[in-house]
C-alpha cells in the first residue's frame, strides 16, 4: 500500500453519463490499490465539497425550527435573549444558533461512532495484525464496505486499510465541530449542510467499527439466520452469578466471555447486557443474553440481578454507580471515556482488584484492559454472588402502601415526568392499597428517575412503578435475532429490481432508542403491520429489541414469525448502532450493484439515485440521543427520510417539503433533459409523528419516489389509501399529486380516485428518469 | 393557581404567555380575531372529562364558535366518526411549519390566520410547536385551550384541575352564539 497526495482540476471532462464542468478534486491520501473503478469526483469530500447537493435538498426540504430554548449561552457574552428574531451578541439568530445545535448534535454522535470505531480498530489490530483481512459475508459481499468506498473512495482489505479511512473522519469531524464556535458559521443552511457532513461521516465511521468486529470477533455475517437470542429478565437464570454489560463497546465483554469460557464457567455464569453492548455480546456469544433496552437499567439494578456491573460508554447511566452501590454489586468502568471517577487499576494484579470489589473496600475500579476486565468481572461474579444473593433496593408491597400515605399531591412528579405520566394520582391508589395504577404505569415509564428527583418527601416513585410491575418484568422472555451485519449481494440482486420499480412498495428502517411515547410495543406493531403487507423491515439498536418483545396470537415474536432475510415480508436485525451503516450500504448496494453505478467516490450520484428511486424510510420511534441525530444525518445527505416520534420533536428542526407548492416538485428527466414535475415524492425529509396511527400513514406515503413505475405506484397507492383509510376514516386528499396516469390507480380503487382527480382538477404526467443533477442529463451528451 | 410552565423545566426566556385568568377572555380574543383556526392533537381521545372525551367537548365548541379545525396525526378519524368533518388534517409539524410561512393563504386560501388555537397535543410537541411559532411568526397570535401553562403561547390558562377545564370549556362554548 502506497499514500499519495492528488490534487486535480478538470475544467470540462465528457464522461458516459455526461459532462463534468469545472471539477476539482483534492485527495490527501489515495491508496493505491488494485481497485479498478475509476474514482468519481467527490472522493473524501471537504467541509463544502457536497454543499450544492445539500441545498438542492434543503431547497426541497426547508427547515422547519422549534427553538428548545430561547438563550443561548455557549461563550460569556452571554445569555443573550434570541427571542423572536433577536440577534445575540456576536450576530447570531435563532435560526441560526438551533441549526447550530444541530450540527452540534451530529458531530458529537459522529464523534461518539468514530471514536468507537478507532477504539475498536486500534485494539483489534493490536491483537490480530493490520494485515487481517475484512470479511463481513464472505463470498455473498463482495462490496465489503459501501459507505466507505462512496465516500473515501477507498476500498478497504485489511485491518489496516481501516486506519485510513478513520483519520479521514476524524479530521472531518473536527472541521465540523470547529464551525460551531461562536463568529464561525453564521447562516443557519451552512450549519445545515455541515450537520450532513457530520452525518455523513458518521455513517463511515460506524460502518468501519461494524466491519473491523464483524471480520475478526467471527459475528453473524451478512447471516440471514443468524441465531435467534433469548430476551428479557425471565430468560435469566438468576440463580447463577450475573455479569451485566451496560453500554456500546463489545471489546471489554469480550474479554469477560473469553475468560469465562477458558475457565469453563461458561454454563455456571450468565452474561446479559443492556443496549447495544448487549447485542454485540450476543453476536458474538449466542448463550449471551439481552436483557433489555437503553431505558431499563434502573430496572435491572434496582431489581438486584446484577452481580457485577461493567460499564463501557455511551447511553450509560451516569449515576449507575451509586445505584450499583446501593445493591452491592461492584462496577468495573472499563472504557477510557466513562471513568466514572473510579482509580484506575489497570496495571495492578486481577487478584488485589477482585479482593478489593468482593470485599467491598472499593465499590468500583477502572481498568482499561479487556482481558483484565474479564477476568476480574468472572471472578468478582464468583465470589460476591453467594454474598450478595441478589440483594435488590426495591421496596415491599407493603412499604410502598405505607409511603405512598406521604404524599402530597404536589403533582411536582407528574410536573417533571418526561411522559407526563399521572402519578399522583397512582399514589394515591397505592396508599389507599390499590397497586393496579402504578402497575399501568410500568409499560410507558422510560425509566428516567426524574419523578424522584422532584419529589419533596423523595418517594422512591421508579422502584415503585418497578415493583407494582414486577410481574411483568420477571415474565419477560422473547426472542431476538442476533444482529446479522450487512446485506448480502445477492439478496441486493433479487430484490433490486422490484424495490426500484416500486413493486416491493418499501424499505422500513425502524432503529434507534427507546425514548417511546407509550412503551415499545407501538414498534412491534408497526413493524408487523409493514412486514406482513411485504415492505422489508430493517431493525437495529433498542427497536429492535422491542420488535421482539411481543408476541402474535400463536405465540411466535416477530423474528420466529418472519423471515431474517433481505426480502418482501423479511424483519431482519442488521445488529448494534454501528451497524446502522448497513441500512444505509444496502441502499447504496442497489445503486451500485442492481443499478451498476460507480460508487467510488461518487457521492452525490448515489444519492441521488437513492432519493429519487429508492423507496426507503427511517422510523426512530424513541429517538433520543446525539448519536441518533447524526445517523439520522447521514440518511438525510443520502435523501433519505426519516421519521421520528414525539419526542424526537426535541430534535428542535425538521426538514419539511411543502406539498401545497407545485414549484418544490420538479426533477429532470435525465432521458429528456425536460423538467417534469413529480410531485411530493418523498414529501419530507425529516418529521415527527405523533401517533402509531400516524407513522403508519406517513410510512407508506413516504416510500413513494418519481421512479415508480405504473404498477409499483399503485402497490404503493393502494397501501396508502388502506392505511389512511383505517385510521384516518377517509380517503387521502393528496392523491392527485402522485398519480402520474390512470394506469397508476389501483384497481380496485378506481371509481374513488376518479372522483378525487376529477375534484382536484388532475392532469396527466410522464414518469421521468428522475434526477436532481443537470449533469445526469443523457442527452446533453448528444 | 399557578402560572408555571406544567412540564417544570419548559422555561421562557423574555416572552411569556399572558395568563387567562378568565375563559371570556379567550372568548374576547377569539370573537376579535377574523381567521382563528384550531389545532387539535392526538390527546383529544386520552383525556376524559365528566365521563366525557375531550374531542366531544371541542366538537361542541368548533360547532358553536365556527373556528375552523385542523386535526393533527389521525384525530380527523375520531372527528369523522363523531359525525364532525374537521376543516383540515395534517401533521402538527405540517401545520406549523405552514403557519411561520407567511404567504400561507390558511386552509381556505382566502388569507393567513391571525390567531391559533392549539389544544390537546402532548405536552411538549405542542410547547415546540408554540416556540416555533414565538420566534419565526411574531405576528401571529397563538392560544392554547389546554388546562396546563404553555409559556411560548401569547395566550395560556394557568395550570388547572380536569374539572376547571371543563368548566372553562363549556363557558367558552356558551359564549358563541351556536353553543348557547
Ligand atoms: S455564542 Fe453568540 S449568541 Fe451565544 S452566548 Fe455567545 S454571543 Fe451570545
Ligand atoms: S422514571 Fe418513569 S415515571 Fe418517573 S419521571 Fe421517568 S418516565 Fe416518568
Ligand atoms: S412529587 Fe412526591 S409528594 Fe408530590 S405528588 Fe408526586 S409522589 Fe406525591
Amino acid at each position: 500500500m502506497t499514500s499519495k497526495n492528488v490534487h486535480v482540476k478538470i475544467d470540462e471532462m465528457k464522461t458516459s453519463t455526461g459532462l463534468i464542468k469545472n471539477l476539482e478534486v483534492s485527495i490527501g491520501k489515495l491508496v493505491n490499490d488494485n481497485w479498478t473503478e475509476p474514482m468519481g469526483p467527490t472522493p473524501m469530500p471537504s467541509l463544502t465539497a457536497l454543499r450544492d447537493w445539500d441545498m438542492k435538498l434543503l431547497n426541497k426540504y426547508k427547515p422547519f425550527y422549534m427553538p428548545d430554548c430561547d438563550l443561548c449561552c455557549l461563550c460569556t457574552f452571554g445569555k443573550c435573549d434570541l427571542t423572536a428574531g433577536k440577534r445575540g451578541a456576536c450576530g447570531l439568530d435563532i435560526a441560526a444558533q438551533s441549526s447550530r445545535i444541530v450540527l452540534i448534535a451530529c458531530s458529537i454522535g459522529a464523534a461518539t461512532h468514530t471514536g468507537h470505531a478507532r477504539h475498536v480498530v486500534d485494539h483489534l489490530i493490536e491483537k490480530y495484525g493490520r494485515r487481517f483481512p475484512l470479511d463481513v459475508g464472505g463470498l455473498n459481499v463482495k462490496v465489503e464496505a459501501p459507505v466507505t468506498r462512496l465516500v473515501t473512495g477507498i476500498k478497504p482489505e485489511t485491518l489496516g486499510d481501516l486506519e485510513e479511512v478513520l483519520e479521514y473522519c476524524e479530521t472531518q469531524i473536527t472541521h465540523c465541530l470547529s464551525a460551531a464556535h461562536t463568529g464561525q458559521e453564521g447562516n443557519n443552511l451552512d450549519f445545515e449542510s455541515k450537520a450532513f457532513h457530520a452525518g455523513m461521516v458518521d455513517q463511515v465511521g460506524m460502518e468501519v467499527a461494524d466491519i473491523a468486529q464483524i471480520s475478526t470477533l467471527n459475528f453473524p455475517k451478512a447471516d440471514p439466520e443468524a441465531p435467534l437470542i433469548k430476551m428479557g429478565i425471565g430468560s435469566v437464570d438468576t440463580s447463577k452469578p450475573v455479569i451485566m454489560c451496560i453500554g456500546h463497546n463489545v471489546v471489554p465483554s469480550v474479554g469477560i466471555i473469553d475468560y469465562m469460557k477458558e475457565s469453563k464457567l461458561d454454563d455456571k455464569m450468565e452474561v446479559v447486557g443492556l443496549c447495544c453492548t448487549a447485542f454485540d455480546n450476543t453476536r458474538y456469544y449466542d448463550r449471551a443474553k439481552i436483557v433489555g433496552p437503553i431505558s431499563w437499567q434502573l430496572r435491572f439494578i434496582r431489581g438486584g440481578f446484577a452481580d457485577v456491573v461493567v460499564l463501557d460508554e455511551q447511553c450509560v447511566r451516569t449515576d449507575a454507580f451509586d445505584e450499583a452501590r446501593k445493591v452491592h454489586a461492584p462496577v468495573i468502568a472499563a472504557s477510557e471515556k466513562n471513568c466514572m471517577g473510579f482509580k484506575n487499576r489497570t496495571n495492578d494484579p486481577a487478584d488485589e482488584i477482585v479482593a478489593d470489589l468482593v470485599s467491598g473496600k472499593v465499590p468500583g475500579v477502572l481498568i482499561l484492559d479487556p482481558e483484565k476486565v474479564g477476568e476480574v468481572a468472572v471472578k468478582v461474579a464468583k465470589q460476591i454472588a453467594p454474598i450478595r444473593k441478589k440483594m435488590n433496593n426495591l421496596p415491599s408491597i407493603d412499604e410502598i402502601k405505607s409511603l405512598a400515605k406521604t404524599c402530597r399531591q404536589c403533582n411536582l412528579c407528574q410536573r417533571s415526568c418526561p411522559q407526563d405520566l399521572i402519578i399522583p394520582a397512582a399514589i394515591k391508589a397505592a396508599a389507599e392499597g390499590n397497586l393496579a395504577p402504578l402497575t399501568d404505569l410500568y409499560e410507558e415509564c422510560i425509566g428516567c428517575g426524574r419523578c424522584e428527583e422532584a419529589c419533596p418527601v423523595k418517594l422512591q416513585i421508579h422502584s415503585f412503578i418497578i415493583k407494582a410491575g414486577e410481574k411483568f418484568m420477571l415474565e419477560e422472555s422473547n426472542l431476538c435475532r442476533a444482529g446479522r451485519g450487512a446485506v448480502q449481494d445477492v439478496e441486493i440482486r433479487n430484490v433490486g429490481s422490484p424495490i426500484v420499480l416500486g413493486e416491493i412498495p418499501g424499505i422500513l428502517a425502524v432503529v434507534g432508542c427507546s425514548n417511546y411515547p407509550h412503551g415499545g410495543k407501538d414498534v412491534y406493531d408497526i413493524c408487523r403491520e409493514f412486514a406482513s403487507r411485504r415492505y422489508i423491515v430493517v431493525t437495529s439498536g433498542c427497536s429492535a429489541m422491542s420488535a421482539g418483545s411481543y408476541r402474535n396470537e400463536e405465540g411466535k415474536t416477530l423474528y420466529e414469525e418472519f423471515s431474517g432475510g433481505f426480502e418482501a415480508g423479511g424483519v431482519l436485525n442488521v445488529g448494534s448502532c454501528v451497524a446502522n451503516s448497513h441500512i444505509a450500504g444496502a441502499a447504496i448496494k442497489v445503486a451500485n450493484i442492481f443499478a451498476k453505478r460507480n460508487l467510488r467516490g461518487n457521492y452525490e450520484e448515489i444519492a441521488d439515485y437513492i432519493h429519487n428511486r429508492l423507496g426507503a424510510v427511517g422510523l426512530a420511534w424513541g429517538a433520543y440521543s446525539q448519536k441518533a441525530a447524526s445517523i439520522a444525518s447521514g440518511f438525510w445527505r443520502l435523501g433519505v427520510p426519516v421519521l421520528v416520534g414525539p419526542h424526537g420533536a426535541k430534535y428542535r428542526r425538521m426538514l419539511l417539503g411543502r406539498e401545497d407548492k407545485p414549484e418544490d416538485w420538479d426533477v429532470y428527466d435525465a432521458r429528456t433533459g425536460n423538467k417534469v414535475n413529480v410531485g411530493p415524492a418523498p414529501e419530507h425529509l425529516f418529521q415527527t409523528v405523533e401517533t402509531p396511527q400516524e407513522a403508519m400513514v406517513v410510512i407508506a406515503k413516504l416510500c413513494i419516489r418519481p421512479n415508480d413505475t405504473w404498477k409499483g405506484r399503485s402497490i404503493k397507492l393502494s397501501h396508502y389509501v388502506d392505511l389512511h383509510k383505517r385510521y384516518y376514516g377517509c380517503m387521502p386528499q393528496d392523491l392527485h399529486l402522485f398519480v402520474r396516469t390512470m394506469a397508476d390507480v389501483p384497481m380496485t380503487l378506481k371509481d374513488e380516485f376518479t372522483k378525487i382527480l376529477e375534484a382536484k382538477n388532475w392532469k396527466e404526467t410522464v414518469i421521468p428518469d428522475p434526477t436532481l443533477l443537470p449533469r445526469m442529463i443523457r442527452k446533453m451528451k448528444e | 393557581m399557578s402560572c408555571e410552565p406544567w412540564q417544570c423545566a419548559e422555561i421562557a426566556a423574555t416572552k411569556k404567555a399572558n395568563p387567562i385568568q378568565k375563559p371570556e377572555i379567550a372568548v374576547a380574543m377569539i370573537k376579535k380575531a377574523s381567521r382563528p383556526i384550531l389545532i387539535v392533537g392526538s390527546n383529544a381521545t386520552e383525556r376524559w372529562m365528566e365521563g366525557k372525551q375531550l374531542i366531544e367537548y371541542l366538537i361542541d365548541f368548533a360547532k358553536a364558535s365556527k373556528v375552523p379545525v385542523v386535526a393533527t396525526a389521525h384525530m380527523v378519524g375520531e372527528f369523522l366518526k363523531r359525525g364532525y368533518e374537521p376543516a383540515g388534517f395534517m401533521s402538527a409539524m405540517d401545520i406549523g411549519n405552514r403557519l411561520v410561512d407567511p404567504e400561507w393563504q390558511g386552509l381556505d386560501g382566502k388569507g393567513h390566520p391571525d390567531l391559533v388555537l392549539l389544544i390537546g397535543l402532548p405536552y411538549y410537541m405542542e410547547a415546540l410547536i408554540l416556540s416555533g411559532l414565538k420566534h419565526f411568526a411574531p405576528d401571529l397570535k397563538t392560544m392554547t385551550l389546554d388546562n396546563l401553562y404553555h409559556p411560548h403561547a401569547s395566550w395560556s390558562f394557568p395550570n388547572a384541575t380536569l374539572e376547571e377545564w371543563a368548566a372553562n370549556l363549556k363557558v367558552i362554548t356558551s359564549k358563541f352564539e351556536g353553543g348557547q
